[in-house]
Parts: structure tokens; C-alpha cells; sequence
């Protein structure tokens, strides 16, 4: 595919996909190259070792983000994806793993110190949990807070709000009032696939049998 | 600030009082809602817990609801020292998605645009810097300059600070002649008198070495496992700076220097803004030398909006304006991670889209993760006002940092 974008240009990637998939052998799901990003997914229990490895031996120094995603139609259903950077061949590298609500992924912390607070924020944000991390405690949302706000049944508006109040001298939290509802716009057309459903239309579908 | 008394485990004659207090959320000198729980042996900083996250809005929950188009101004508000800067990640990961051509002067443009963020950002912090520790007459210098970069962002832009200038596929407007050939002149006098002449009161000054000197020393091996970038790492001694290595936009062309410290200290951390203000300068110049004329955004009406004349004339540009201002352009599936260097380091978008007019995940790789949770360690072993300087040359703004 023709470059024509102007997003930074680092070392070309000859060859890079095929060592990285020799050199880590069975730990790939899979391994594919788009958009210009390699992007790897490996078994979750094998990510310390993949990352070590990567590190040590193929001189990806620089862990640069953990980052979550949320895909509920998935059996596994958050991804958590590593961001590496090498400073030395000029390469960027996305591998990431998958998981469920339940099942902790092994922590990284022992190979990069940053991914502490790397890996609290998916904790917060997702509820992903973290095997062996040493301070798994929520970073980005309040104290006390309840749920796992990025995760795509979490409603937008949240659940609480807070002002403060003159009577109590304090901060009180309440239940979210709107006065009008948030509004979604769907921008299918019917030609993608949109089904609509115009008001009336069920009594149409009760009369048929 | 609040103060607490600990009871000290060790029994016998010997008895170690140790203090717990509270840094922030509200202190001039965190730079914003920073709350550091410190841990002190007298004056000794003993342990740091940073609190980070009083200035969170789910900035990325709210991206993920609106189009691409949309979710622009959002970047602006992340740090809001550089807000340019920011806005340049952003539309560089979708104009990646897309594949989509930028016009010549429109990447002209954005570096130019992009490197007076530079300066902008850098007046900010290295007066700030100083006047944590204790000097006040440069910084009031250094916001005339800022104040300047300001009113140039108000003329391209029409807002001062929020700009939302730089769009997929372009910058949204042309600028006036006029102003290039101010900036022109503006870098020849007013900035170098003036950034000079505040320089001149620091840089050697024995005060402001000796809260500098020596605090923090970060080794290049600490840089790169805590995950430094920009000034940070290059403070360090590594000479690693993206608009070299990894060049976007016109970067390529432009021919500038990469200072790098030599001890890794607070005041290298300084010296190397101090050098890449006089760089960025440079690098404005050569984009104004070399700008060529042509459109500032991409001729793909499926991405970048017609002009307003165009669309008393044409139906088809019309209908353009409306679906892009409506429903916004769709971006094929796929998933980048995007990063620039902004003035505070790298900041970095990861974007997931899912073939809709809006981003499925919109992660946000902020430059202030990584420097403010290697507070710990660096502050381990300083004074308790060495922990302001150590903040000021670590160039935190939460806006970014909480998101």
C-alpha cells in the first residue's frame, strides 16, 4: 500500500514480522502487519516471558503504554494492549492479550517499573485484574468510587453526581437526574443494514399470526 | 498543608519521629490538583505516593461518543499548555487510518504552528520552574513571549488557547498573510531580547544552581525503564527526540539540533527546554522560509469540508458540508498508535476504529504517566523543597496526566 499520510515514519519493518513470529513460536495467536503497526496477540499466560523477550533480545527497551478495550461480544472480552518502542532500531510494537472479568493477567511490573501505574489504570477503568502486582488499587477515578467507568456498559453519564451541599457543609453524592436524555444518533443507513423500528410497527408484527 | 504525628516503631533511647504529609491537591507549586502524600524524616523525603486523577473527565468515554470530527476540541483540553501539540497526534492517527495526502503548506503549517506551541509551553514551564524555586522577575518576562504565542493562536485560530485548528486532513483555515511575516519579525526581536534577558538573570545564576544542581539525577538506564521521553530523556544524555527519528508532517526537511543533558539532574532537565526553545526558533524560521503556497487541506471531500463559496455554487460541495458536519467521515477498521513529540515528551494515541464515523477506543498515552510515578525515586533522599523543583523540571499538567 502506498504511504501517502503524513504520521511519523519509522525504520521499515522487512522481515521484522517473520523473526518476531520464529522467535516466539507457539506464544502467537496471531501476528499481522496493517495500517503500518505490527500488531501481535499472544496466550495471556505467556505475556512476562513474550515481553522479556522482546526486551531482552530483540531491543523493544521502552514500554510506552498499557491500554484497555472492551469488546462485550467477545467470549474474552477485554483486550490489553502494550505499547513498545525501541530506541535502538527505531521500531514501534503492539502486542496485546486477552481476558474476562475474572481471570487476572500476570503483571508486568518486574520488566518495566512504569507499567505500575500502567496496569492500575486498566484495573480502574476496565476491572481487568493484574496477577502480582504490588499496589492494585484504582488511580484515575474518585475516592470510593464504584464500578469500571470505560467499560462499554457503563453508562456515559454514570451513575452518582455530586455538588456540594449548604445544609450538610459537605460533598454529597446523588443519583444522576438529566433533564433531558442523553441523545445517540445512529448514522447507519438502512442500505448497511439499519433496522429501524418505527413507533407502531410492533402491533403490525403481534396482528400477523 | 496537613500535618500528622506518627508514633516511631523503634523503642529504646533512639526515637525516629517520621512525618506524613500532605502535598497539594492545592499548592501553587503542584502544578495543578496534585496531591503527594509524603513520607518525611525530618526534612528528608523518605517515600512519595502521588495522587493522581482529581482533574479525571473520561475523556476517552466521551471521544468514543462522538464523531472523529468531534472529538478534536477534547485533545485541546488534555494539556492545556500546549494544546496545539496534542491536536497534531490526533489528526496524524486518523489522517494513518485514512491513508489520507496532506497538502504541503498545511504540514508547513502545523510544524510551524506545532514548534510555537513548543515555545509557548516551554515560557510556561521554565517560569514556573524558576519561580518554584524562588526567583519571580523571569517569569513575569516570559509570559509577554507567552502572551505573544498566544495572540498568534487567537489570529490563525480565533481562540487563544482551545485552537481546534489542526484537522484530518489539514489545518480548518488559511492564515493571513500578516501574521506569518509577524511571527517573522517577532522571532528575530522581541523573542530572543526577551528570553535572552530572562536567561541571562538563571542560567548562571548560584541560587537557582544550587536548587538544581545535582536533585534528581535520573541515570540513562532509570530513563529508559521508567519510560522517559522528550526533555526528560534527553536530560538524561540520550539523544532520542521522534521529530528526528521518526519524523511526520515536514519534519524531515527542517534541519535542527537535539540538546541532551550530561548528568541527568534537574538542571540539565532545564538547560535542554532552555536549548530547545532557541531550536524551536530555528525550525520556524526554516517553515517560513520555505512555505509553499497551495491549499491547507486535503481535496478529499469525503474527509476535509469544502469552502464556504463553493457551496453557493455547488450542490455537490453542499451536500459535502452537510454529511461531514452531520454524520462526519467514516474510518476504516483497523488500530495505530500514533505518537508525537509534544513539548512535554511523547504523547501518544492508540485508536481503534471500527469502520464507523466514530472511534471505538481512543486510548491516550500522556507524558506526565511515566514522569510522575518515577517521583518516588527521584525525590528518595532530598529535601522537601528540592520535591518543587523536581516537579517543575518534570513538567506535569494534569489536564494530560488525569485525562
Amino acid at each position: 500500500m502506498t504511504v501517502h499520510h503524513p504520521a511519523p515514519r519509522y525504520a521499515p519493518f522487512d522481515g521484522v514480522l517473520e523473526t518476531l513470529t520464529a522467535a516466539l513460536g507457539a506464544d502467537i495467536v496471531s501476528a499481522i502487519e496493517q495500517h503500518g503497526e505490527i500488531v501481535i496477540h499472544v496466550v495471556r499466560t505467556r505475556i512476562v516471558d513474550v515481553l522479556r523477550t522482546l526486551r531482552d533480545t530483540h531491543e523493544y527497551q521502552q514500554l510506552m503504554d498499557i491500554a484497555g478495550a472492551d469488546y462485550p461480544s467477545r467470549a474474552e472480552r477485554f483486550e490489553v494492549v502494550y505499547c513498545l518502542l525501541s530506541l535502538t532500531k527505531n521500531h514501534r510494537l503492539i502486542v496485546k492479550v486477552s481476558t474476562d472479568e475474572a481471570t487476572p493477567v500476570p503483571t508486568v511490573t518486574e520488566l518495566w517499573p512504569n507499567a505500575n501505574w500502567y496496569e492500575r489504570e486498566v484495573y480502574d477503568l476496565y476491572g481487568v485484574l493484574f496477577a502480582g502486582h504490588p499496589d492494585l488499587r484504582r488511580i484515575l477515578t474518585d475516592y470510593g468510587f464504584q464500578g469500571h467507568p470505560f467499560r462499554k456498559d457503563f453508562p456515559l453519564t454514570g451513575y452518582v453526581e455530586l455538588r456540594y451541599s449548604e445544609e450538610d457543609k459537605r460533598v454529597v453524592y446523588e443519583k444522576v437526574e438529566l433533564a433531558q436524555d442523553l441523545r445517540q444518533f445512529d448514522f447507519m443507513s438502512p442500505w448497511e443494514g439499519a433496522d429501524y423500528v418505527l413507533p407502531g410497527d410492533e402491533k403490525a408484527e403481534g396482528a400477523k399470526p | 498543608m496537613s500535618l500528622s504525628l506518627e508514633q516511631s516503631p523503634t523503642t529504646g533511647d533512639e526515637v525516629i519521629t517520621n512525618y506524613t504529609i500532605n502535598f497539594g491537591p492545592q499548592h501553587p507549586a503542584a502544578h495543578g490538583v496534585l496531591r503527594m502524600v509524603m513520607e518525611l524524616d525530618g526534612e528528608i523525603v523518605e517515600r512519595v505516593d502521588p495522587h493522581v486523577g482529581l482533574l479525571h473527565r473520561g475523556t476517552e468515554k466521551l471521544i468514543e461518543h462522538k464523531t472523529y470530527l468531534q472529538a478534536l476540541p477534547y485533545f485541546d483540553r488534555l494539556d492545556y499548555c500546549s494544546p496545539l501539540a496534542m491536536e497534531h497526534t490526533y489528526v496524524l492517527a486518523v489522517e494513518k487510518l485514512l491513508n489520507l495526502e496532506v497538502p504541503l503548506r498545511a504540514q508547513y503549517l502545523r510544524v510551524l504552528f506545532a514548534e510555537l506551541t513548543r515555545i509557548c509551553n516551554h515560557m510556561l514551564n521554565l517560569g514556573s520552574h524558576v519561580m518554584d524555586v524562588g526567583a519571580m522577575t523571569p517569569n513575569l518576562w516570559l509570559f509577554e513571549i507567552r502572551e505573544d504565542c498566544l495572540n498568534f493562536f487567537e489570529r490563525a485560530s480565533g481562540a487563544r488557547m482551545h485552537a481546534a485548528w489542526f484537522r484530518p486532513g489539514g489545518v480548518h483555515q488559511d492564515v493571513p498573510l500578516r501574521l506569518l511575516t509577524d511571527i517573522a519579525d517577532w522571532l528575530d526581536t522581541r523573542l530572543p531580547q526577551l528570553f535572552d534577558d530572562a536567561m541571562s538573570l538563571v542560567v548562571d545564576n548560584r541560587i537557582f544552581k544550587q536548587r538544581n544542581v545535582d536533585i534528581a539525577i535520573v541515570s540513562r538506564d532509570d530513563a529508559v525503564a521508567w519510560g522517559f521521553s522528550g526533555p526528560m530523556i534527553r536530560g538524561s544524555g540520550i539523544p532520542w527526540d521522534l521529530r528526528k527519528s521518526q519524523p511526520y508532517d515536514v519534519y524531515d526537511r527542517m534541519d535542527f539540533e537535539v540538546p541532551v543533558g550530561t548528568r541527568g539532574d534537574c538542571y540539565d532537565r532545564f538547560m535542554v527546554r532552555v536549548e530547545e526553545v532557541r531550536q524551536s526558533a530555528r525550525i520556524m524560521k526554516q517553515c517560513l522560509a520555505e512555505m509553499p503556497e497551495g491549499p491547507v487541506s486535503s481535496s478529499d471531500r469525503k474527509v476535509s469540508p469544502p469552502k464556504r463559496g463553493e457551496m453557493k455554487q455547488s450542490m455537490e460541495a453542499l451536500i459535502h458540508h452537510f454529511k461531514l458536519y452531520t454524520e462526519g467521515f467514516h474510518v476504516p477498521a483497523g488500530e495505530v498508535y500514533v505518537a508525537t513529540e509534544s513539548p512535554k515528551g511523547e504523547f501518544g494515541v492508540y485508536l481503534v476504529a471500527d469502520g464507523t464515523n466514530k472511534p471505538y477506543r481512543c486510548k491516550i498515552r500522556p507524558t506526565a504517566f511515566s514522569h510522575l510515578q518515577a517521583m518516588d525515586f527521584m525525590t528518595k533522599g532530598h529535601m522537601l523543597p528540592d520535591v518543587t523543583a523536581i516537579i517543575g523540571a518534570s513538567d506535569v499538567v494534569f489536564g494530560e496526566c488525569d485525562r
